[in-house]
């Protein structure tokens, strides 16, 4: 389907990308000791005995941790491993204070699993890929070297080291960097719906090292580099780019590819080589003898399982086949899951202050959310948990459009007003006057005065001029200061003129 | 009066219970001889009197309100520098650990003082528990107060790495003192100087807080002057600790209780594989005589077999460097012990630098084989292997504990050999944990007790191996040889 191709100058070139993300778990302690994770504390003020590795220090697992990815694993239909194990990877750096990261190579706790992408948003039906995960692992995370602070030495700020992490890793399923995008936004979407990750990329929480190697299609793959810690799903793309480009260069230059892990610079958009399969490190993997394995029983997988809220692909396609929505509104509403249960929230109000079933007002409700609130919000740069627009406070300014107390322009001012002044669409309403006529008889009286005070146009339109009924609407409208119901106006200036 | 120093766990807690005498004038006895002893023994790195005394304090004040005083209370007793105590250095007998002083007390130390003993001083040890002699220490080998009856006054290992604590017990500088074993060493040092100690079944006593060698065999446990006084030390030392994820959550018995020396019904297991090629005769001649006693006591002897005992020792010195070359990455320099910085050095130097001069040769032998083992490469041929040995066997005894109660086997294959004689051939050293590594390997539980001198005067200690979680039954068997031994023999006081 995707038929993203490099054009070299011997011919056209397949990319082929995996991405490994890592993930913070969402937890309030870390991963093997009792500190907090909040971001952004002190430095060193959230480091435990544990977390410092003092000697005799011991880890003992999060049951938490363990419980979000599990549930993670079950968000992308994955194998669950109820016997998985710890291993230790040996390395010294600075930011590690135990000389090794406890991670899980052998045996993780979650196997195979999968995810669907969609290509177009617009035509989401016919545009899904199936991107497979082959596993996902626990694993602490490292602390922070902060080279800025002193003139000769670097300082160690300890706070995330052994926040628990999720190792995502794809198949190499990807061809192209919007693939990849697609990827990682639906994957960050997933565990936003699960609960188990913030996905705040621009925190940290959420980062790739991503595969790629190109090749000419039909053939097998090439040699891969893998770019390290990339930290936001257009700088994934840029990297792809700039590396499957890298590399026809160098093949079509008669070069060769050489394994390696590189690093991304956002200022350039491009990858540079941090370090190369020789120079690569030995981690020495072996069980870790601190941890028995890690077994998971029925009960505690039921409960994973029953806590597992209504997932994306599953919402999109009940607002499609219940509520009836496009594909595109059910695309948008259900992209993010503060998005959907906004919407969710707008739509019981809508219909509850109308009296009618959620699903005869969810066109009204997506389609004033999304062009409506959407619009207004993206203008002020204003994030959807940020809008003084509250659900309730839109249901009402809904209801107010469908019992035709205000006009459609009249919606888009009370709109306004309200992300301005955080006030009630119904006061509003009320102060600045903006209520329409929806009264036959007064329209009635203002239609006739219209048509006798214009007899020759009358004349004309039933001559067969009949785009004079703009005309009349409008000086109907011009004579009620445009606070008559359109739509009434319509209904009978139709009438009369048809007598 | 009586020599205080003379008496060991259960008679100071019980004397002290009686007003006897009080606490502090046990923690002013002992006191007085770990300082009289130190500098011809060197079994403390630090001795702490005020520690002692404050302890022995606070019990003679609960006994003058007349509140419970503790299954220790009392007792004064050394601790392995193994274990982390507040504000006191600990070292693991290290000098990357110089002057380390925690912020925190090991789970084992604290129960202890929460039972009512009281800290003579920080033990030493081969250097991190490494050794089987104590001649890997930092600070200097620990010296055994037992001499050959030679005339010739070697200078004599205490064994090890428990070396400290076994010297000290012997010595009377306490009455008992915590040990660790991964690879025999409570139990060797226990044989060297006729004392007695256990290494409860793994995951009985709780790992935190004491300094990590192999952390898959590391076990605290008591070594003490009898079987009566290690029950009542270990069922203070045991107990499950949510913050040791392999500790065993199970309720700590009532060992000292149910202690009976009556073997009616049990049956001994002798492994024909210990059974070796030119075999010290006095050790074959003691286990000769604990088969006799155990007979007497009532039990049935039975040969069984434990077909991969040859295994185990390389096993072990596969396995346990592993772990270690792992668990001593921790001593960098970064954020505690030494620091080595050279002008001009980078990170990597600086690693270097405080790690060469912070490890001992014998520390950095094993993270060097542990690190090759682990190596890609090499990972199947030993690391994997020699797990897969470990299984084979557990499986010995599981299958020979199909025949039989316990198992009775030398502890160690000769008696205290003299300081520097094996310090130049590692291999020989390791073969001293040849009939003490495979309990370890398996996790059970394993005692030694004191069987007698051989004919230079040494002592010698007899090795009894329990099924999992078996304490009980090694204890009684240990009491029935103690019975029956008669072991009364202590070191002539030459320091």
């Amino acid at each position: 389907m995707s038929t993203y191709r490099i054009q070299g100058a011997t011919g056209d070139w397949e990319v082929v990308i995996g991405l490994e993300v890592h993930a913070q778990v969402t937890s309030q302690s870390k991963l093997f000791s009792g500190s907090a994770t909040a971001f952004g504390a002190e430095p060193n003020s959230q480091v435990s005995l544990v977390d410092a590795a003092m000697p005799g220090m011991l880890p003992v697992p999060n049951r938490e941790c363990i419980r979000q990815a599990v549930r993670t694993g079950m968000a992308i239909n994955a194998q669950i491993n109820k016997w998985s194990r710890f291993d230790r990877k040996n390395y010294f750096y600075a930011d590690l204070p135990q000389g090794y990261q406890i991670s899980q190579l052998y045996h993780p706790l979650v196997g195979e699993g999968s995810i669907e992408i969609v290509l177009d948003e617009k035509n989401p039906e016919n545009s899904t890929k199936t991107i497979g995960i082959e596993r996902i692992h626990v694993e602490q995370d490292a602390g922070k070297l902060m080279h800025d602070q002193h003139p000769t030495m670097s300082y160690v700020d300890l706070n995330r080291s052994g926040v628990a992490l999720m190792e995502i890793v794809s198949r190499p399923d990807m061809r192209s960097p919007a693939e990849a995008g697609a990827y990682l936004t639906k994957l960050r979407t997933i565990l936003r719906y699960v609960g188990s990750c913030d996905g705040n990329m621009d925190q940290g929480s959420m980062r790739a090292d991503v595969n790629v190697s190109v090749r000419k299609p039909g053939e097998p793959f090439g040699t891969r580099t893998e770019t390290k810690n990339v930290n936001s799903v257009r700088f994934v793309m840029q990297a792809i780019e700039h590396e499957a480009n890298r590399q026809v260069d160098v093949l079509e230059g008669g070069g060769k590819i050489v394994q390696e892990t590189r690093l991304f610079d956002p200022n350039t958009g491009s990858t540079r080589s941090m370090r190369s399969k020789e120079d690569a490190h030995d981690y020495r993997y072996f069980p870790d003898p601190d941890l028995l394995p890690l077994e998971l029983d029925d009960s505690f997988l039921e409960d994973c399982r029953a806590s597992l809220p209504e997932l994306p692909d599953a919402k999109r396609h009940r607002y499609e086949s219940d509520l009836d929505l496009s594909p595109y509104n059910a695309g948008v509403l259900t992209a993010d899951v503060d998005t959907a249960r906004w919407f969710e929230l707008l739509l019981a109000e809508t219909a509850k202050a109308a009296g009618k079933q959620p699903a005869e007002v969810a066109k009204q409700a997506s389609n004033w959310l999304i062009s409506e609130l959407f619009g207004a919000l993206n203008k002020s740069g204003t994030s959807l948990d940020e809008s003084p627009v509250t659900p309730e406070k839109g249901a009402e300014l809904l209801a107010l459009i469908a019992r035709g107390t205000i006009s459609g322009s009249a919606a888009k001012q009370v709109l306004e007003i309200m992300l301005e002044t955080g006030d009630d669409a119904g006061a509003i309403v009320e102060r600045e006057g903006l209520k329409q006529e929806s009264d036959t008889g007064a329209i009635e009286a203002e239609v006739d005065k219209v048509l006798a005070a214009n007899a020759d146009k009358v004349e004309q339109y039933k001559a067969g001029k009949e785009a004079l009924f703009g005309f009349f609407v409008g000086q109907t409208m011009k004579a009620m200061k445009g606070k008559g119901n359109p739509q009434v106006v319509n209904e009978i200036l139709k009438a009369k003129l048809a007598s | 009066m009586t020599d205080l120093t003379e008496l060991g766990v259960a008679a100071i807690r019980d004397g002290v219970a009686k007003g006897d005498f009080t606490a502090v004038e046990v923690a002013e006895a002992f006191n007085a001889n770990v300082a009289a002893a130190q500098d011809a023994l060197n079994a403390f790195i630090v001795a702490t009197p005020d520690a002692a005394i404050e302890a022995a304090k606070a019990i003679d004040a609960k006994r003058a309100a007349g509140e419970a005083l503790g299954k220790m209370g009392g007792v004064p007793i050394g601790m392995k520098d193994l274990f982390a105590t507040v504000g006191v250095q600990t070292t693991a007998a290290s000098h990357i650990l110089e002057g380390f002083k925690p912020e925190y007390e090991s789970t084992v130390s604290q129960k202890l003082w929460d039972a009512g003993a009281g800290m003579l001083g920080k033990l030493n040890l081969d250097q991190f528990a490494m050794g089987s002699s104590n001649e890997t220490s930092y600070f200097g080998n620990v010296i055994s107060p037992w001499r050959r009856n030679d005339g010739g006054n070697a200078a004599l290992a205490p064994g090890g790495s428990s070396g400290g604590s076994s010297a000290a017990v012997s010595a009377r500088l306490c009455p008992a003192a915590t040990g660790t074993d991964t690879g025999g060493s409570i139990r060797q040092p226990a044989a060297f100087t006729g004392i007695t100690g256990i290494k409860p079944t793994y995951g009985r006593c709780s790992r935190w807080g004491i300094v990590a060698f192999a952390s898959s065999l590391d076990q605290a446990g008591p070594m003490a002057r009898d079987v009566t006084d290690c029950a009542i030390m270990l069922e203070t030392m045991a107990g499950f600790d949510p913050k040791d994820s392999t500790s065993l959550d199970m309720p700590v018995p009532e060992w000292t209780v149910n202690l009976s020396a009556d073997m009616k019904g049990k049956k001994v297991g002798i492994p024909r594989e210990y059974r070796m090629d030119g075999m010290d005769e006095d050790v074959a001649k003691s286990w000769d005589d604990g088969i006799a006693w155990l007979k007497d006591a009532g039990a049935e002897i039975v040969e069984i077999s434990l077909p991969h005992t040859k295994y185990a020792l390389p096993a072990y010195y596969i396995v346990a460097p592993a772990e270690a070359s792992s668990n001593l990455a921790r001593y960098d320099g970064v954020r505690y012990g030494l620091r080595d910085l050279p002008d001009g050095a980078n990170l990597q130097d600086m690693y270097a630098a405080t790690r060469a001069a912070g490890f001992g040769a014998e520390v950095k032998r094993r993270i060097l084989i542990g690190t090759y083992v682990l190596s890609a490469g090499f990972y199947d041929a030993y690391y994997t292997q020699a797990q897969k040995v470990r299984t084979l066997i557990s499986h010995d005894f599981k299958n020979a504990f199909t025949e039989c109660d316990v198992i009775l086997a030398p502890t160690a294959p000769s008696a205290a050999f003299a300081l520097g004689e094996n310090v130049d051939d590692p291999l020989k050293m390791y073969l001293n944990d040849v009939f003490a590594v495979p309990a370890s390997l398996a996790g059970l539980p394993a005692m030694s007790v004191p069987a007698g001198l051989n004919r230079e005067g040494l002592p010698l200690g007899l090795q009894i191996i329990g099924k999992p979680f078996d304490e009980q039954g090694v204890l009684n068997a240990g009491l029935a040889i103690e019975q029956r031994a008669g072991f009364t023999a202590k070191p002539d006081k030459w320091w």
